[in-house]
């Protein structure tokens, strides 16, 4: 299962890639193989406020429905519109091609609170 | 041009399963390939007939009506019924062969019951009709309710719900109504991991939050558990019993003396009353409410997904909450009494479906109290039989003593097969699968429930075939991961399905212009 | 007992298989407490023969079609049923099967299901149909929560000439969840007052929910509702109870409806006292996740065949629990299968005469009764095969007389609307003869002195 050094984890699967004051979020590899074939992703209206571990989407797979819970606080700047026609690559490319949401971060030291790499990597191993 | 080129000859299954199987009942045959009713549709066609017309045409504005309904078959009469009898052998169903569909209870439907419901007295009357005119249905009705209540032990009973989960919706309600009437307004339901999805589901549409609480080691609820979670903003617990693993909760007593204790109700998930018909009942152990399935216990068809009906028997208390309009007897007559302030209101249109209730009332009448306890016993025996049989072939997660179902799961399953693959492989061996991942309190859950209609003969082919399956498991599992390969159609692909759903058939002209819409196929 | 196959021998042999002494031995896990102590008070089990007879003993005592002259509609319709559906719907590999969980073994319900939800498609002009509901009126509560889900609003207006049945059950499903029903009256005309639905329509409403035609039987001017409703970012729900109407009236999603539901009884299926019917539910693509039911889609097998699957099931109970569409777990398979036979058999033409006899036998009816003295046609606005009928003088008393004559002429509306208390609902179909409403209109005429 690929973790990336890059990026940070929360404890929901979600990955993070922060630069400058914007994070990119998406689901890790681990989270997509678990959930299976992914048929459908469900993602916000641009411009929404979502605080750290609120619900700001829906993944599903043919027998399985998991929320997605925003990893940090702020404003949905940006969603991916391709993902909504091509959810399947959440399996295929679940790092680049199916980066789910960008969001302006309200609070840079949320940033801080979420896991390395190698930290999310022994909380997976333990699963 | 012909239209009839369509017979195909079943493809041979593997030479290998075919060798090996020693069991089942299923084999090659002839079967008939067909298309869709539009794709059989020729412009002129027709296979309907209406009188001629005796009084003088009318006409609408034109800005009202449309020119046709665009799409809409054009077939003769024998392409109808040649279309929908291939369909149907195309299906399983209890009379094709043993259904063994945990918590579903595909008991034989009888003929009688059929016949029953058609008779033009029953089926043709009116649900307007003038109630001196519709005494024989009403009384049936108010026979029905007072056999339920009795088969229950509750004090009354309504037949509008529609079905399980339309019965469950009336019973929460309910629920809710005696709180607001209390002047209560409590905000949580409890409900075990073991309960079926429509639990929860209801209690949502009700406005509750769900509480979900964790059955013991031993797949029951401890009263113990119960009293943790029980407070002051507890509305109800909705319980099953038995329990969708099979096992009876023997703490029920306990458990809903401490819900009442603190002030809430006790909901009762009737979906498994075939195990304890004449021999216990729910409304004697302390639950409130319960809903039954008609088309589970009571013998009704399950009509590939329904209708079905979904009665609740309620207690004293609760008798003034109970959907209207409620059908009374008053000097020898029967009525349906609207006059209800406090009812929840109306769940449907109508009644109920009467049409299944008249079959339940046949069914009722046939077995009488004697039968029914019969049917009860032998349900339990034939669960038991198949667990002593599976039993060390197949991982049981749970010791208690099986009620009407047993569930096992895919632990010991060999060669990388899990229980989709089973109850794929059961196919090929002429079976109805039993339900397989549920509960989800059991990982590759595996869930029997024979029914008493079925032979010592029949559930000894079952047991052969499920334990030849589990030596394929280990020795060959290609045989598993493969299956099924008797059908006209192999495994299908579900992620393809839901990834770009086609929901209709669309004409090819339409097709066309409507590129953009994605629902058509 | 003779669905009960099990011999003695066979029970004996059982329980050594088991272990177990006896079959008391198997309920050991319910407590003596709980346990009924005493036999089912309950009849004897009774023989085929006795059955038959007492239930042909209570079926004789009801009104039918064929005892009484039959104008009875308001939601359950008499129309013929061709030999054939019954027929094809008795091969028990249909009505025998449950749910479709195994789509190998289930090809004939769910190919079944994808032509009924085709069909629905076609009539109502949606472009999604699910695989059907319990009946209309719950339809109708499933609709006005998923227009409340769609839009994120709370309030409701139910037009009055909707089934009041259907506005009860609406009223049912919503209790808890903090919705607010407005009803909004109907105009002079039978139709939904314009101007009181203007001034009702606001930013916080979630939908429209009108009949089509309505309870009155009045055809509805559905696009000035879709506009109006459309203006404020709310949602139109149609809901057809008599959806043979739909053979010749545009269909509601030409007009601009949102949602679509009915009931679908008419469609091959005896009225049966209310139920068993088949409640059917459209909408549009956009909204399809937000549906609630059973959704049948077609896909390929491995091995590139066409074949049918349950889909979209994360929308449902058994999967997404307290966060599902809806707690139905079922669909009404059967009556769906009958309906689907029934449509195809009528198909293009067959619809749209059905249809036409209809309002014309509706239309010939009313125009002689609105001749006659005594008898007025309150609502202006075309109807279908109902109409509004007013009486001076006693509505309960004519319906009685005319009951000594054999007619069942309508439905007192008094049930159902303060202030109708003189107003008849009567339903004319293909099934009544010219010869059958000549003795209607002479049976009401008579009957008023």
């Amino acid at each position: 299962m690929e973790v990336r050094n890059n990026l940070r984890y929360s404890e929901d699967h979600e990955w993070v890639l922060v630069e400058n004051d914007i994070a990119t979020v998406g689901i890790s590899d681990f989270a997509q193989d678990a959930m299976g074939d992914v048929v459908f992703v469900e993602l916000p209206e641009v411009g929404s406020n979502l605080d750290a571990g609120q619900p700001f989407g829906v993944v599903e797979s043919v027998k399985a429905v998991s929320d997605l819970l925003a990893p940090l606080s702020g404003e949905v700047v940006e969603i991916n519109e391709e993902l909504l026609d091509t959810p399947d690559s959440v399996n295929s490319s679940p790092y680049e091609d199916a980066w789910m949401i960008k969001i302006k971060l309200a609070d840079d030291a949320q940033v801080e609170a979420l896991m390395d790499a190698e930290a999310y990597r022994s909380c997976i191993a333990e699963q | 041009m012909s239209r009839t080129g369509t017979l195909t000859q079943l493809k041979v299954c593997p030479r290998a399963a075919k060798a090996e199987m020693k069991s089942g009942t299923a084999t090659s045959g002839l079967i008939l390939k067909d298309k869709l009713i539009f794709e059989h549709s020729d412009a002129g066609r027709t296979g309907y007939s209406l009188p001629a017309l005796d009084v003088p045409a009318a006409a609408l504005a034109a800005e009202l009506t449309r020119a046709e309904v665009k799409g809409f078959p054009e077939v003769s009469e024998v392409d109808v019924v040649r279309h929908f009898t291939r369909l149907s052998t195309w299906n399983y169903g209890v009379d094709s062969g043993f259904y063994p569909l945990g918590s579903c209870t595909m008991k034989y439907n009888p003929k009688i019951n059929e016949v029953a419901a058609r008779l033009p007295g029953l089926a043709g009357c009116h649900p307007h009709t003038p109630e001196r005119f519709s005494q024989g249905t009403l009384a049936l009705m108010h026979d029905l309710q007072g056999a339920l209540a009795e088969i229950s032990g509750f004090d009354a009973v309504t037949l509008q719900p529609a079905a399980g989960a339309h019965g469950e919706l009336a019973g929460v309600l309910m629920i809710r109504a005696w709180h607001e009437s209390h002047g209560r307004s409590r905000k949580k339901v409890l409900i075990p991991d073991t309960a079926h999805g429509t639990n929860p589901a209801t209690a949502a549409l009700c406005g509750y939050e769900v509480v979900p609480i964790a059955s013991g080691d031993a797949g029951v609820l401890t009263a113990e558990t119960v009293a943790e979670y029980m407070d002051e903003d507890v509305a109800a617990l909705m319980v099953t019993s038995p329990n969708t693993l099979g096992l009876f909760e023997s703490d029920i007593r306990k458990i809903c003396d401490i819900v009442h204790a603190g002030g809430g109700l006790v909901y009762c998930d009737g979906a498994n009353l075939n195990a304890l018909m004449g021999i216990a009942r729910p409304g004697d152990m302390g639950v409130d409410v319960m809903h039954f399935n008609l088309h589970k216990t009571f013998s009704t068809p399950h009509g590939g997904g329904g209708p079905g009906a979904g009665p609740v028997g309620v207690t004293e208390k609760l008798i003034p909450f109970l959907p209207k309009p409620v059908v009374v007897k008053e000097a020898g007559n029967y009525r349906l009494d609207f006059d209800r302030p406090q009812s929840i209101g109306r769940m449907r249109s109508f009644y109920g479906n009467f049409g299944v209730m008249v079959r339940a009332w046949a069914y009722i009448l046939t077995m009488g109290g004697e039968g029914l306890k019969q049917a009860s016993q032998m349900a339990v025996l034939n669960a038991n039989y198949i667990r002593a049989r599976l039993e060390g072939a197949y991982h049981l997660p749970h010791q208690n003593r099986s009620l009407h179902e047993v569930v096992f799961s895919d632990q010991d399953l060999g060669g990388n097969c899990h229980t989709l693959d089973l109850a794929k492989r059961l196919i090929d061996y002429g079976y109805h699968p039993p339900t397989v991942y549920f509960p989800l309190v059991v990982a590759g859950a595996i869930m029997i429930e024979p029914t008493e209609t079925e032979s010592k003969e029949v559930l000894d082919e079952f047991c052969d075939a499920m334990l030849e399956i589990a030596r394929e498991a280990e020795e060959s599992p290609e045989l598993l991961l493969e299956a099924p390969t008797l059908t006209a159609l192999r495994r299908l692909d579900e992620t393809a399905a839901a990834r770009k759903p086609q929901l209709r058939y669309c004409p090819p002209q339409e097709a066309t212009e409507k590129k953009e819409n994605k629902s058509c196929y | 007992m003779r669905y009960i196959p099990h011999t003695e021998e066979d029970v004996r042999q059982m329980l050594a298989t088991i272990e177990v002494d006896s079959i008391e031995d198997l309920f050991v896990e319910i407590p003596a407490e709980v346990r009924l102590d005493r036999p089912l008070d309950l009849p004897a089990p009774k023989a085929e023969a006795e059955v038959l007879r007492e239930l042909k003993r209570l079926a004789a005592q009801n009104a039918t079609e064929e005892s009484h002259s039959c104008f009875l509609g308001g939601g359950a319709y008499n129309h013929f049923i061709p030999s054939v559906v019954d027929h094809l719907l008795s091969r028990s590999e249909f009505y025998t099967a449950y749910t479709p969980y195994q789509p190998e073994i289930s090809q004939g319900t769910l190919q079944a299901i994808f032509e009924y939800q085709s069909l629905i498609c076609q009539l109502t002009g949606m472009d999604v149909s699910n695989a059907s509901m319990y009946d209309g009126a719950s339809a109708c509560a499933e609709a006005v929560m998923m227009a409340s889900r769609a839009t994120r609003r709370k309030k409701i207006l139910l037009a009055s000439g909707l089934h009041p049945e259907y506005r009860e059950t609406v009223a049912t499903y919503c209790r808890y969840l903090e919705m607010e029903l407005v009803e909004i009256p109907a105009g002079a005309d039978g139709r939904v007052d314009a101007a009181a639905l203007e001034a009702a329509l606001d930013k916080s409403t979630a939908a429209v929910v009108a009949g089509y035609p309505n309870f009155f039987g009045v055809i509805e001017d559905l696009a000035s509702l879709a506009g109006a409703a459309h203006a404020v970012g709310a949602l139109l729900v149609t809901a057809v109870a008599e959806p043979v109407s739909l053979g010749m009236l545009k269909s509601p999603g030409e007009l601009g409806a949102d949602i679509v539901v009915g009931e679908g009884q008419s469609f091959g299926m005896p009225v049966s006292f209310g139920g068993p019917g088949v409640g059917f539910f459209a909408a549009r693509q956009k909204t399809l996740r937000s549906m609630p039911g059973r959704l049948v889609g077609a896909t390929t097998d491995k091995e590139g065949r066409t074949g049918y699957v349950l889909t979209l099931a994360t929308r449902e109970q058994h999967i997404r629990r307290e966060k599902a569409t809806s707690n139905i777990c079922s669909n009404q398979g059967m009556c769906a299968l009958m309906a689907t036979i029934y449509l195809s058999q009528l198909g293009k033409k067959g619809i749209r005469e059905l249809a036409e006899q209809n309002l014309a036998k509706a239309e010939y009816a009313k125009q002689a009764i609105a001749v006659l003295p005594g008898f007025s046609i309150p609502f202006a606005a075309p109807t279908f095969n109902e109409f509004v009928v007013e009486v001076e003088g006693d509505v309960e008393a004519l319906l009685l007389r005319l009951e000594e004559q054999e007619i069942l002429a309508g439905i007192p509306l008094k049930k159902y609307y303060a202030g109708m208390e003189r107003c008849l609902l009567i339903c004319v179909t293909e099934q009544n003869s010219r010869e059958q409403i000549d003795a209607l209109v002479a049976a009401l005429k008579g009957g008023l002195a």
